[in-house]
C-alpha cells in the first residue's frame, strides 16, 4: 500500500488509512456533462473522487486552470469533451486534444506522471462510460498515491551513480 | 540648506551578472540617477560590506534593486536584510522576478545537482572526492558553507517585494524609467511590475507581417532554417513567446533575429506565462489527428524548459501547497 | 438595499439546498450541507427545502433576496440543465440579474450515482463551497435577442415529414421540404394496410403527399440533399444539393410517355421501389402515386449515357415538351430558415446478417417489408401473394424479433414488428387462405386498438408459437418435410422443440437508425445515441427538441415508432418551430467572448482558432475584435489568448479559478 498514512491514534494502536486522491473534473456542457447527467438518471454508480467543473466547451479549458487544481492539490484532472468530429462547436475539441498533448509532455517534465492527467471523449449518451473511466482513474490514483512531483534524478547520462551523501553542505 | 538625497542599492543573488550590465548600460542616463539618489551599496562596483548595510537604520534606503534568484542561505539572508533597510524593494530582472535561468535547475533535486558537478560532469575531476563539507574550524574560528538549498526561488517567495522590473537583463529604457518613477513623487501600485501591461506584439516591428491564421505541421528552432528578416517568427515555425510576453523590451531579440523567449514574463491578466504560451502556440498546430499532433509536438524538444524558461520557479506547480 | 450590480459591494449570498424528495436528501446529509454552506464567507443565509423548483421553494429565494438584500444565490438541486432557467427567472422576479445564480448539481452528479453518504455528502460540501466563491464574482449579463426567420426546413419526406410541413404550411409559414428519394412518401407508401385499422395506406397517405406537392407555402425538393447548415436558431443557412435526375421538373408532366417509348421494351432493372421484385426501365416513375410525378433517368442502366448512341426515342416521345436533359448536372441552392426538423427516418435490418434464417439463400425466405409489396394490390404481383415459382404458399411462418432484442445484433425492441407481423398475417391468411405460424419471443401490443386486433387474430385461427427460432433449413427429415423449409423452434409454452415444415418464411425485420445517420447528425449538430438514434432533449419534457436551438427531431429517425406515433411526433415538432417562427425573435444565452481591447497585443493567435470566424482583426486598431452576433460562445479563443487578453462571459478566468480552488480548499 504505497500511498498509506500511518498514525497513532490516542490508544496507541497504529491505524492505517488510504489517501484518497482528490481529481477535478472539467466537462464540457453538451457531451461529458450531459453523460454525467445521463449517468445520474441512470443511477449508475461510480466513485466520489472526481468532483467536476462545467464548461461550455472543451477549447475553454485553459492549461492554467489544470495546473492551478495540482497546485491547489488535486491529484489528477480529468477532461471530458465531445468525440471528435462531434464538438458542439465545431472545433473545439480539436484545440483542445492539442493543447493537452502539449501539456502532457510539460506535466511529465514537472513530475505529474500520465495517469493523473486525462483526456476522454464522452458522448452525451456514453453515461456508462462515465463511470468506466472515472472508476479506472481512481483506481490508477490510488495506486499512484497522492501527488508528489519527482524530479529527474540524473543531470549526466551515464553518471557513476555515486551517492552525494545527504549532510553534504549543511 | 542641502536636503538629504534619497539612497538607492543594488544587489546581486544567484544571477549571472547580466543584470549588474545594464545598470551600466544605463548610460550616460545613470547619471540623472546619480544626480537624483546616492548609491549607498553595489558590491559589484563599489567597495560596501555587509555590515554598512547592517548599521543603517531599517527603512533608510529608498530603494533596493536586487538581481538574481534565491538558492543559498546567504542570498536568503542578504535579501532578508535589504528588505528591512528598504522602503521598497524591487526584484530586478528575470531571475529575481520569476526564478530565471537558474530556476531551470528546479527540474533536479539538489543532490542530482551536486552529483553531477562533483561527480559526473565530463568536465570534472575529482580523485580525492572532495564535496562542499561540513564546518570547518581552523584559525580563525568556525568556518561555514552557505547552505545551497533545494530550490531555486523568486524574490518574493523570500522576503516581501514592492515592485518587479522585469527582462533578462531589463533594458536600459526600462531600466530608468523604473528608477525615476521610484524616485517621484507617485510611486505606482504595490506589486506593479514596472513595465507595459501587455504583450511584446504590440511593439513588436513584425506585427504586420503576421497573417491571420497560422497551421504549422512542424516547429522549427534557429539554426534549422535561414529565418526571414522581415516575416513574423511565428509564420516561419519558430517558437516565439512575444505573444504570452510581457512588452517593453521594444522586441530586441526579434530585432536581432531571434524569437522571443518570454524573459519578462507574462502580462498582467496572465497567471501563468508558460501555461498560456502552451495554450497559443498548440492552437498553431495544423492537425486534427492525434498522432500527427504527438509528431508536430515532437519537434518542440524540451516544451516546459521553453515555456517556463524563465519562470519555473514562479509556476503554480512549483508553488503546490506541501511541495 | 445593496447595490447588487456593483462590484464593489460585498457579496451577499443565499444558499439553497434542495432535499429533491429523497432523491437528494437519502443519499446527501441535506441539514449538515445547509449548515456548511451557512459558515462559508459572505453566506448571510442558507436553507433547505423539499423542493426548491416548486412554486414555494422559488417563493424562499425571492423572500430572502428582498428581506436579507442577498446579491448573490447558489442553488444545489438538480443539474443545471434541468433546472437553471427556473431559478433564473426567480431572480428576475425578486429584481435581481439572472445571472447572479450558481447552481450546484448535487442530484445528477452525487446523490444518484454514489451511495455512501459521508462521501457524498462532503462531495457536496466541495461543489456547494466552490460555487459560493464563484458566484461572488459572477456579473450582470444580459441576454441577446435575435431575430427568427420564419421559415421552416423538413429533412425527409416520409409520412413524419410529410405531416409536419403541412401542419407548419397550414399556418401560413413557408417550408422547404428536402428528400433524397426521387419522391416522398417514405416507408408508409410502401405498405397495403396499416394497422390495427387495417385501413388503406395509399388511401389516406396519398392526399396528404398530393397537398404536400401542390400546397402554396410548401417548396418541395425531391432527389436533393442537405450539404451544409450554418448559423444558429432563427437564422440557419442551408445548403441543398439537387442531385440530376436528366428530367427538367418544371417541364415534366408527368404522361410516362416517354417510358411508354423507351427503347427497352421491358424493364430489366431491380425496381427500387418493389424492392427489387418487380424490374423497370432506365426512365421510369418510382411508383405511379409519386410526388412530384416527374420521371428520372439511371444513368447506371441508360444507353445513352453509355455509349451516346441511344435512338433517344424517350426524347422524341417527350416532344415540345423538351423535358429530358442528359447533360444535367447536380446544383446547389441555399436558403435561409429559422428552425429545422429532421424526420429522416430508418432503414429495416438487413436479414441476411442473421445467417441461421437462410435470407438470400433460400428464395422464399422473404423480408416483411418485400411481403408489404407482395400483398399491396399496386405491387408486383398486384397484391397477389404468390411465391417467386408462382406458386401460392399452404404454409407461411412469420418469424418475430429478426434483428431486434438480439444481443448479437440490435438489442432495442423494434415496437411495430409485432403489429405488422400481425396484420401481414391477417392479410396472408384472408387472401390465400394458407396456415400462418407466428414466431416470437413476447407479443408486445400496447396502443389503442392493438391487443384487440391480437385477439382477432387469435380468433381467426393464426398459430403462435413462443419461442426464438434456431433456424430455417430445407433438410428434411420426415416425408411432410419434402420440398419445404422446416423452422426449428423451441415452443417455450409447450416446452419442446418444434419443427413446422412452411412454403414460405417471413422475416419480421427491425428498425434501424439510417446507415448515414452520424454524418446527418453532424450536419445538423445533434447527439445520437450509442445506436445511432438521434437524441432527444429530455426523454419525457422535450421529446423532440434538441441540444441544438432551432432544430427538431421527429419519426423514426428518433427511435422505433408507427405511423400513429411518427405524426403526433410530426405535429409536436411542427409546433414548436411555429411557436419559435411566432416569437419572432428569440434570446441567445450571453456566454459570448470579447477582447479586452487594452490587454490585446493584436497577436492574432484568436483568429486561427475561432470556428465561427467571429473575430477580426481590426487595421485602425490592431487589435482584435469579437462579433457577439457570430460568436456562439465555446470560449476556445479565452483559454487560447496567450495574453489573456480575452473573457468569456460567465466562464471568465477568474470565475474558473475560484471554482477550482473552491473545490479544492478542503475544511
Amino acid at each position: 500500500m504505497p500511498n498509506a498514512i500511518e498514525s497513532v491514534s490516542g490508544n496507541g494502536q497504529v491505524s492505517t488509512e488510504v489517501a484518497e486522491p482528490r481529481i477535478v473534473g472539467f466537462f464540457c456542457t453538451w457531451c461529458t456533462y450531459l453523460a454525467a447527467d445521463l449517468a445520474g438518471t441512470s443511477r449508475i454508480k461510480y466513485a466520489p473522487n472526481v468532483r467536476v467543473i462545467r464548461v461550455m466547451c472543451s477549447g475553454r479549458i485553459d492549461p492554467q486552470f489544470v495546473l492551478d487544481a495540482f497546485a491547489h492539490g488535486a491529484d489528477g484532472v480529468l477532461i471530458g469533451g465531445c468525440h471528435p468530429g462531434d464538438c458542439h462547436y465545431q472545433q473545439g475539441n480539436y484545440n483542445c486534444l492539442r493543447r493537452a498533448r502539449l501539456l502532457k509532455r510539460v506535466l511529465e517534465q514537472f513530475g505529474i506522471e500520465e495517469e493523473r492527467f486525462r483526456l476522454e471523449w464522452i458522448s452525451a449518451a456514453e453515461g456508462d462510460r462515465v463511470r468506466v473511466v472515472i472508476d479506472d482513474m481512481v483506481e490508477k490514483l490510488r495506486k499512484l498515491g497522492p501527488l508528489q512531483l519527482k524530479r529527474g534524478p540524473a543531470l549526466v547520462r551515464g553518471g557513476s551513480g555515486e551517492q552525494v551523501p545527504q549532510e553534504v553542505g549543511v | 540648506m542641502t536636503r538629504e538625497k534619497p539612497k538607492i542599492a543594488f544587489y546581486w543573488c544567484a544571477s549571472c551578472g547580466g543584470c549588474e550590465e545594464a545598470v551600466v548600460d544605463v548610460a550616460e542616463q545613470i547619471l540623472d540617477v546619480v544626480a537624483a539618489a546616492d548609491i549607498v551599496f553595489w558590491p559589484v562596483a563599489l567597495d560596501f560590506k555587509r555590515s554598512d548595510v547592517e548599521q543603517m537604520p531599517d527603512g533608510s534606503i529608498l530603494a533596493t534593486f536586487l538581481n538574481g534568484a534565491i538558492r543559498t542561505s546567504e542570498q536568503e539572508e542578504m535579501a532578508g536584510l535589504l528588505r528591512r533597510k528598504s522602503k521598497y524593494l524591487v526584484a530586478f530582472g528575470s531571475c529575481s522576478h520569476l526564478g530565471g535561468i537558474p530556476g531551470l535547475a528546479n527540474f533536479f533535486t539538489r543532490e542530482s545537482i551536486l552529483q553531477a558537478v562533483y561527480f559526473d560532469a565530463p568536465t570534472t575531476e575529482n580523485p580525492d572526492r572532495v564535496m562542499p563539507g561540513l564546518p570547518l574550524n581552523d584559525r580563525h574560528g568556525e568556518l561555514t558553507l552557505p547552505y545551497f538549498s533545494d530550490r531555486v526561488r523568486s524574490l518574493d517567495q523570500v522576503v516581501e517585494v514592492d515592485y518587479y522590473v522585469p527582462g533578462c537583463p531589463p533594458q536600459p529604457k526600462i531600466v530608468t524609467r523604473a528608477v525615476l518613477t521610484l524616485l517621484g513623487e507617485h510611486p505606482p501600485t504595490k506589486g506593479s511590475v514596472l513595465a507595459p501591461d501587455e504583450a511584446l506584439c504590440t511593439e513588436c516591428p513584425r506585427k504586420d507581417s503576421k497573417p491571420d491564421k497560422i497551421a504549422l505541421k512542424a516547429f522549427r528552432r534557429p539554426q534549422e532554417i535561414q529565418i526571414d528578416e522581415t516575416q513574423c517568427l511565428l509564420a516561419q515555425g519558430l517558437l516565439c513567446l512575444g505573444p504570452a510576453t510581457r512588452a517593453g523590451c521594444e522586441a530586441r531579440c526579434v530585432e536581432g533575429n531571434m524569437p522571443c523567449t518570454g524573459c519578462c514574463g507574462a502580462p498582467g491578466r496572465v497567471r501563468e506565462q508558460g501555461a498560456k504560451a502552451l495554450s497559443a502556440i498548440a492552437s498553431l498546430i495544423d492537425s486534427q489527428d492525434e498522432s500527427e499532433i504527438d509528431q508536430i509536438l515532437a519537434t518542440i524538444p524540451d516544451p516546459a524548459g521553453t515555456f517556463y524558461r524563465y519562470s519555473l520557479p514562479a509556476s503554480l506547480i512549483h508553488n503546490k501547497r506541501g511541495v | 438595499m445593496p447595490d447588487a450590480h456593483n462590484p464593489d459591494t460585498p457579496p451577499r449570498i443565499g444558499v439553497y439546498v434542495c432535499h429533491c424528495g429523497t432523491n437528494i436528501a437519502a443519499t446527501i446529509d441535506v441539514p449538515a450541507l445547509a449548515e456548511y454552506a451557512a459558515g462559508l464567507p459572505d453566506v448571510v443565509v442558507a436553507r433547505e427545502y423539499k423542493y426548491m423548483c416548486s412554486d414555494p421553494g422559488q417563493e424562499l429565494i425571492r423572500q430572502d433576496i428582498r428581506e436579507h438584500n442577498l446579491t448573490r444565490i447558489v442553488v444545489a438541486s438538480c443539474s443545471p440543465l434541468m433546472h437553471e432557467p427556473t431559478f433564473r427567472g426567480a431572480l428576475v422576479r425578486a429584481g435581481i440579474n439572472a445571472f447572479f445564480l450558481q447552481m450546484v448539481n448535487i442530484r445528477e452528479h452525487v446523490s444518484w450515482v454514489h451511495t455512501n453518504k459521508e462521501e457524498a455528502t462532503a462531495k457536496a460540501k466541495d461543489l456547494v463551497r466552490a460555487a459560493v466563491r464563484r458566484v461572488r464574482l459572477h456579473k450582470p449579463l444580459e441576454k441577446r435577442r435575435v431575430e427568427i426567420k420564419p421559415e421552416v426546413l423538413v429533412v425527409g419526406g416520409g409520412i413524419a415529414g410529410i405531416h409536419a410541413a403541412l401542419t407548419i404550411a397550414n399556418s401560413g409559414k413557408h417550408v422547404y421540404l428536402v428528400e433524397r428519394q426521387p419522391t416522398i412518401g417514405g416507408h408508409m407508401a410502401l405498405f397495403d394496410k396499416t394497422f390495427p385499422t387495417l385501413d388503406c395506406a395509399a388511401c389516406i397517405l396519398t392526399p396528404k403527399m398530393t397537398a404536400v406537392g401542390s400546397h402554396p407555402n410548401i417548396t418541395l425538393w425531391t432527389y436533393a440533399e442537405v450539404a451544409a447548415v450554418e448559423g444558429y436558431v432563427g437564422n440557419y443557412k442551408v445548403k441543398v444539393r439537387h442531385k440530376p435526375r436528366y428530367i427538367v421538373e418544371d417541364l415534366c408532366i408527368g404522361c410516362q410517355e416517354c417510358v411508354e417509348a423507351c427503347v427497352y421494351k421491358e424493364g430489366r432493372w431491380a425496381d427500387e421501389f418493389n424492392l427489387g421484385l418487380s424490374k423497370r426501365k432506365p426512365i421510369y416513375l418510382p411508383f405511379p402515386q409519386a410526388v412530384p410525378q416527374k420521371v428520372l433517368i439511371d444513368p447506371e442502366a441508360c444507353i445513352e449515357f453509355k455509349s451516346h448512341k441511344c435512338k433517344k426515342t424517350c426524347v422524341e416521345a417527350c416532344g415540345e415538351r423538351k423535358a429530358i436533359d442528359f447533360k444535367q448536372e447536380a446544383s446547389t441552392e441555399e436558403i435561409d430558415v429559422g428552425s429545422i426538423i429532421v424526420s429522416t427516418g430508418f432503414k429495416t435490418f438487413a436479414a441476411h446478417r442473421n445467417a441461421c434464417y437462410g435470407y438470400g439463400v433460400y428464395p422464399n425466405v422473404y423480408t416483411s417489408l418485400e411481403v408489404e409489396r407482395l400483398v399491396n394490390a399496386s405491387g408486383p404481383t398486384s397484391g397477389e401473394i404468390v411465391l417467386r415459382d408462382g406458386t401460392t404458399p399452404k404454409m407461411v411462418g412469420i418469424i418475430h424479433c429478426v434483428g431486434s432484442r438480439d444481443h448479437n445484433t440490435n438489442r432495442w425492441c423494434s415496437k411495430v414488428c409485432c403489429m405488422y407481423s400481425l396484420k401481414l398475417a391477417h392479410l396472408i391468411r384472408e387472401r390465400t387462405g394458407a396456415e400462418v405460424y407466428n414466431f416470437y419471443i413476447d407479443m408486445r401490443t400496447p396502443g389503442k386498438g392493438y391487443e384487440e386486433f391480437y385477439d382477432r387474430l387469435l380468433d381467426e385461427g393464426v398459430h403462435f408459437i413462443r419461442g426464438r427460432v434456431a433456424e430455417v433449413a430445407d433438410w428434411p427429415i420426415h416425408p411432410s418435410e419434402e420440398g419445404k423449409l422446416v423452422i426449428r423452434a423451441e415452443d417455450t409454452l409447450a416446452g419442446f422443440v418444434r419443427r413446422i415444415p412452411v412454403d414460405m418464411v417471413v422475416l419480421s425485420v427491425g428498425l434501424e437508425p439510417q446507415s448515414d445517420a452520424r454524418d446527418v447528425r453532424r450536419l445538423f449538430n445533434i447527439s445520437c445515441s450509442e445506436e445511432g438514434w438521434f437524441l432527444e432533449r429530455h426523454p419525457k419534457l422535450a421529446p423532440v427538441s434538441t441540444f441544438t436551438d432551432g432544430v427538431f427531431i421527429a419519426g423514426a429517425c428518433q427511435g422505433p415508432k408507427d405511423i400513429p406515433d411518427s405524426v403526433a411526433q410530426a405535429g409536436a415538432a411542427a409546433a414548436e418551430a411555429m411557436a419559435l417562427a411566432d416569437a419572432k425573435y428569440v434570446e441567445l444565452e450571453p456566454y459570448t467572448a470579447h477582447v479586452i481591447e487594452d490587454a490585446c497585443s493584436g497577436c492574432k493567435t484568436c483568429l486561427t482558432i475561432c470556428p465561427y470566424t467571429a473575430i477580426a482583426f481590426v487595421e485602425e486598431t490592431k487589435k482584435a475584435r469579437v462579433n457577439e452576433v457570430l460568436c456562439k460562445g465555446c470560449g476556445t479563443c479565452a483559454a487560447t489568448c496567450p495574453s489573456g487578453s480575452i473573457e468569456q462571459n460567465l466562464f471568465e478566468d477568474q470565475e474558473i479559478f475560484e471554482e477550482v480552488e473552491g473545490l479544492l480548499a478542503y475544511a
